[in-house]
C-alpha cells in the first residue's frame, strides 16, 4: 500500500497567494486573526471577489494585499486609501477593500483617510491597530496609548493617541466599528457587514504587535488577549467621544455608527452628469 | 575614543556633538536606528534637545525648518521615499538658507520595493540646492556630520551627508569618537544672524516677483558656489583639530595614472582594491573618490580626470532614459577640455547588488581594451 502525503491545507487556500507563504507575521502577531477574519467576510459576504481588489499601504498589515489571491495593490507608505479611490472611481463596480497599519492609515496617511471619509467614498476600511508602527521596529505612532514605552519614547509616550472611531464619525464614515483580535466572530461579522454597507465603512481593530509593542510594555501576546477580554466592554452606539483607548479605563467595543448617506460617485454623478446626460452619452 | 560602531550610530553620535537642539524624524529602513538612539538621548537627557515625532517625513523638514528659522541647530534624517517625500522642503529649506543638517541613508526607490543601497534617492535631489557629501566609511559619517553644520552655517545653505544603506548604516567599524570639547571648539555656538526674535519681528516666507526673484535665484547659487572654497577650509581646520584628512573629493593613485575610476559611497572602498591590484600588475589606474556632489567641483574634476586617457565613472543610480548621474555632470564637466579623456559610463550595483572588486577590476579591463566605450552606459553584470 503506497502512502501519499497529504499536503496540508487550509479553508481559505483558495484566496491567498500560497507561494507567498509563509508569512512574514511573528509568532502572537495579530495581523493573522484580523486577515484570516477579513478572507472569511469576504468570502461568506457573497461580494463578487472576481471584482474585489485588496488596497494595502507600507507596514506589517500592508503586506494583507500581496498574500491575497485577488486584484490586489501594495501601494506606497500612507496613500493606500487615495490610490483605491482611483480604482473606485475610474470602476464604480469595484468592491474597494484597504487593509492596512494604524501609521500608515492614520499618521502619514491620516489626511486622506479624513478626506475620504468627508466624500463617503465607497469602501471598506480595516486598520489593523497594534500601537505602533511595527515593521520599523515599534516607533511611537499616532494611537499609541498615552505613556506607553516604545523605541522613539523611551520614557513613555507623552502625546496622547487618535480616537480613531471619533475621527471616522467626525469625517463622515457611515460606518464605524471597533473590535479586537480576540472577538472573532464579532470581528468577521462586522466585516461582512462593511463590505455589503454602501459608503465609506471603517473598522478599527485592535491587536497584538508582541515583538515591538509588546515587549516594551510588559504584555506577552496572551497577556494581550487577556486584556482584551477583561478590559474591554461592548457597547453598541456608544457616543463616539467616550471611544478613547485606555486599557486602565477599559475600551469601548462595538458599531458605532451604520448611517446612509449618498456616496462620491453618486454625489459626482448628481452634480456633473445629470441622469439624461449620461444615458445619452451610454446611447452615442 | 575609539569605538566598533555602525554607520546610524556614527550620525547619532555626531548630532549629540553638535549640541543640536531640535530633531525631528520619521522612521525608514535603514535610518530608523539613528532616530531610535537620538530619541533615547533626548528622552534620557543626554542630549539637550527636543525631539519630534512627526507623522510624516514631509512634517520631518518642515519642522525642522521651523526650528531652524526660530534660531536653533536642527537635524534630521530619512532615506529613499523618505527623501523624495520631502521634495518640496528640500528646495525650501535650501531657499530659505537655512543651515539644516540632513543624513540620508542611499537606499533604492519603489516600485518595486527593495531597502538595499542605490543612489537615485539622494542623486533626484540635486536640483534642491541642498549640499551633498558622499560618505564612504563610518568614520567619514561622523566626522562628515560635524563638518556639515560648519559648512551650513558659513553659507546659510542646508547640508545632506549621504551613505550606503546596510552597507554602512548597519555595518560596524571602529570609529574615533571626538571629544565634545573639541567639537566645541570646532564648531561654535549657532548665532544666526536672522532669526524669529519677538523684539524685532520679521516676516518670512512672503512673496517675491519676476523683478527679485531672479537676482535672488543668482545669489544661492553664487553661495553655493562659495562652499566649495569653504569645504576646503573647513576639512583643513578639522584635520588641524581631529588630525583627520578630507576635502571637496579625494584622490588615490592618480598621479601618473593613465585610467581613472570615479567612485562614491562604499563602491570607492572596493575600487581602491582594484587599483592596488592594478598597480601590483604595473599598470597605471588610479580612483577620484567623489565627495561633494552638489555644489559640483569642476575645477577640482578638471585637474584630476584632465589629462588621463580613460575615466570610468561608476554609477549606482539610473535616471531611465540617459544613465548614470555622475557619468553625466562628469562629462559635461570634461566638455570644454581639448584632448578631453575618453569616458566609460558604467551602472552597478542597482538595489543593493553586490559589487566586488572583481567587478571592478572586470570593468577596468574592459575600459582597456576598448578604444571607446562599447555601450553608453555599460550596465555591468546584467542579467539575460
Ligand atoms: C515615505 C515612507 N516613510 C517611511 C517608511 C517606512 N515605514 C514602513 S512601514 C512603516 C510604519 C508602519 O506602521 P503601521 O502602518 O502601523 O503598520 P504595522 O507594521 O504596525 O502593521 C514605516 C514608517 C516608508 N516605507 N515610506
Ligand atoms: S513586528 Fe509586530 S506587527 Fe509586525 S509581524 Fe511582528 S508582531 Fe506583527
Ligand atoms: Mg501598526
Amino acid at each position: 500500500m503506497t502512502q501519499t502525503k497529504k499536503t496540508p491545507s487550509h479553508p481559505l487556500d483558495e484566496l491567498l497567494r500560497l507561494d507567498r507563504i509563509p508569512h512574514i507575521w511573528c509568532p502572537g502577531c495579530g495581523i493573522g486573526t484580523a486577515f484570516s477574519s477579513c478572507l472569511i467576510a469576504m468570502k461568506t459576504s457573497g461580494i463578487d471577489l472576481q471584482k474585489t481588489v485588496m488596497v494595502s499601504g507600507i507596514g506589517c498589515s500592508g503586506r494583507g494585499a500581496g498574500y491575497v489571491n485577488l486584484d490586489s495593490y501594495h501601494t506606497t507608505h500612507g496613500r493606500a486609501i487615495p490610490f483605491a479611490t482611483g480604482m473606485k472611481l475610474a470602476n464604480p463596480e469595484l468592491n474597494v477593500i484597504v487593509f492596512s497599519g494604524d501609521g500608515d492609515l492614520f499618521a502619514i496617511g491620516g489626511n486622506h483617510f479624513i478626506h475620504a471619509a468627508r466624500r463617503n467614498v465607497d469602501m471598506t476600511i480595516i486598520c489593523v491597530n497594534n500601537f505602533n508602527y511595527g515593521m520599523t521596529g515599534g516607533q511611537v505612532a499616532a494611537t499609541t496609548p498615552y505613556q506607553a514605552k516604545t523605541t522613539t519614547t523611551p520614557m513613555g509616550n507623552p502625546e496622547p493617541p487618535f480616537n480613531l472611531p471619533l475621527l471616522a464619525y467626525a469625517s463622515g464614515a457611515t460606518y464605524v466599528s471597533r473590535w479586537t483580535i480576540l472577538h472573532t466572530r464579532d470581528l468577521m461579522e462586522s466585516i461582512e457587514e462593511a463590505l455589503l454597507k454602501r459608503g465609506f465603512s471603517f473598522i478599527e481593530v485592535l491587536a497584538p504587535c508582541p515583538v515591538n509593542y509588546g515587549r516594551r510594555n510588559k504584555e506577552k501576546a496572551l497577556d494581550s488577549l487577556k486584556i482584551y477580554q477583561e478590559r474591554t466592554i461592548i457597547k453598541n452606539n456608544a457616543d463616539p467621544t467616550e471611544l478613547d483607548i485606555d486599557f486602565d479605563r477599559g475600551v469601548v467595543l462595538g458599531k458605532f455608527v451604520d448611517q446612509d448617506r449618498p456616496t462620491c460617485t453618486e454625489m459626482y454623478d448628481k452634480t456633473c452628469r445629470p441622469t439624461d446626460l449620461s444615458e445619452e452619452s451610454k446611447a452615442a | 575614543m575609539k569605538q566598533v560602531i555602525k554607520g546610524n550610530f556614527a550620525v547619532s553620535h555626531g548630532v549629540k556633538l553638535c549640541r543640536v537642539k531640535v530633531i525631528s524624524a520619521y522612521p525608514i529602513t535603514p535610518q530608523t536606528t539613528i532616530v531610535e538612539e537620538l530619541s533615547e538621548m533626548c528622552a534620557s537627557g543626554e542630549l539637550d534637545a527636543k525631539f519630534i515625532k512627526v507623522e510624516s517625513e514631509h512634517s520631518a523638514m518642515a519642522g525642522v525648518i521651523g526650528s531652524s528659522t526660530a534660531g536653533v541647530r536642527s537635524f534630521t534624517a530619512t532615506s529613499s521615499q523618505g527623501l523624495l517625500l520631502m521634495h518640496e522642503v528640500l528646495h525650501w529649506a535650501a531657499g530659505a538658507r537655512l543651515p539644516i543638517v540632513l543624513a540620508n541613508v542611499n537606499r533604492a526607490v519603489g516600485p518595486g520595493w527593495n531597502i538595499w543601497a542605490d543612489q537615485t534617492d539622494s542623486l533626484s535631489q540635486r536640483d534642491t540646492g541642498l549640499i551633498q557629501v558622499y560618505c564612504e566609511s563610518n568614520q567619514e559619517v561622523l566626522d562628515s556630520v560635524i563638518m556639515a553644520y560648519k559648512l551650513a552655517e558659513k553659507v546659510s545653505l542646508p547640508v545632506m551627508l549621504t551613505y550606503d544603506a546596510f552597507f554602512l548604516s548597519h555595518t560596524s567599524e571602529i570609529v574615533d569618537i571626538p571629544e565634545i570639547e573639541q567639537v566645541d571648539e570646532f564648531l561654535p555656538p549657532y548665532n544666526p544672524e536672522f532669526r524669529i526674535d519677538i523684539n524685532n519681528p520679521r516676516s518670512f516666507g512672503g512673496m517675491i516677483g519676476p523683478d527679485y526673484y531672479f537676482e535672488e535665484r543668482y545669489i544661492m547659487h553664487k553661495d553655493a558656489l562659495k562652499a566649495l572654497e569653504y569645504y576646503q577650509q573647513v576639512c583643513k581646520e578639522f584635520e588641524e583639530i581631529f588630525g583627520r584628512e578630507y576635502d571637496i573629493c579625494e584622490e588615490y593613485r592618480t598621479g601618473d595614472a593613465e585610467v581613472i575610476v570615479v567612485a562614491a559611497g562604499t563602491i570607492t572602498s572596493v575600487s581602491r582594491i582594484a587599483v592596488d591590484k592594478f598597480r601590483e600588475e604595473g599598470k597605471k589606474v588610479g580612483l577620484m573618490k567623489l565627495r561633494m556632489f552638489r555644489p559640483v567641483p569642476v575645477e577640482r574634476w578638471r585637474k584630476v580626470l584632465g589629462n588621463v586617457a580613460k575615466v570610468v565613472v561608476m554609477d549606482r543610480n539610473l535616471t531611465a532614459g540617459l544613465g548614470g548621474v555622475f557619468a553625466s555632470e562628469i562629462q559635461a564637466a570634461l566638455y570644454p577640455i581639448e584632448n578631453k579623456p575618453m569616458v566609460y559610463p558604467v551602472i552597478a550595483g542597482l538595489g543593493g547588488r553586490d559589487v566586488t572588486p572583481d567587478d571592478i577590476e572586470g570593468i577596468i579591463n574592459y575600459a582597456l581594451s576598448n578604444d571607446k566605450p562599447t555601450d553608453v552606459p555599460l550596465f555591468w553584470g546584467l542579467k539575460e
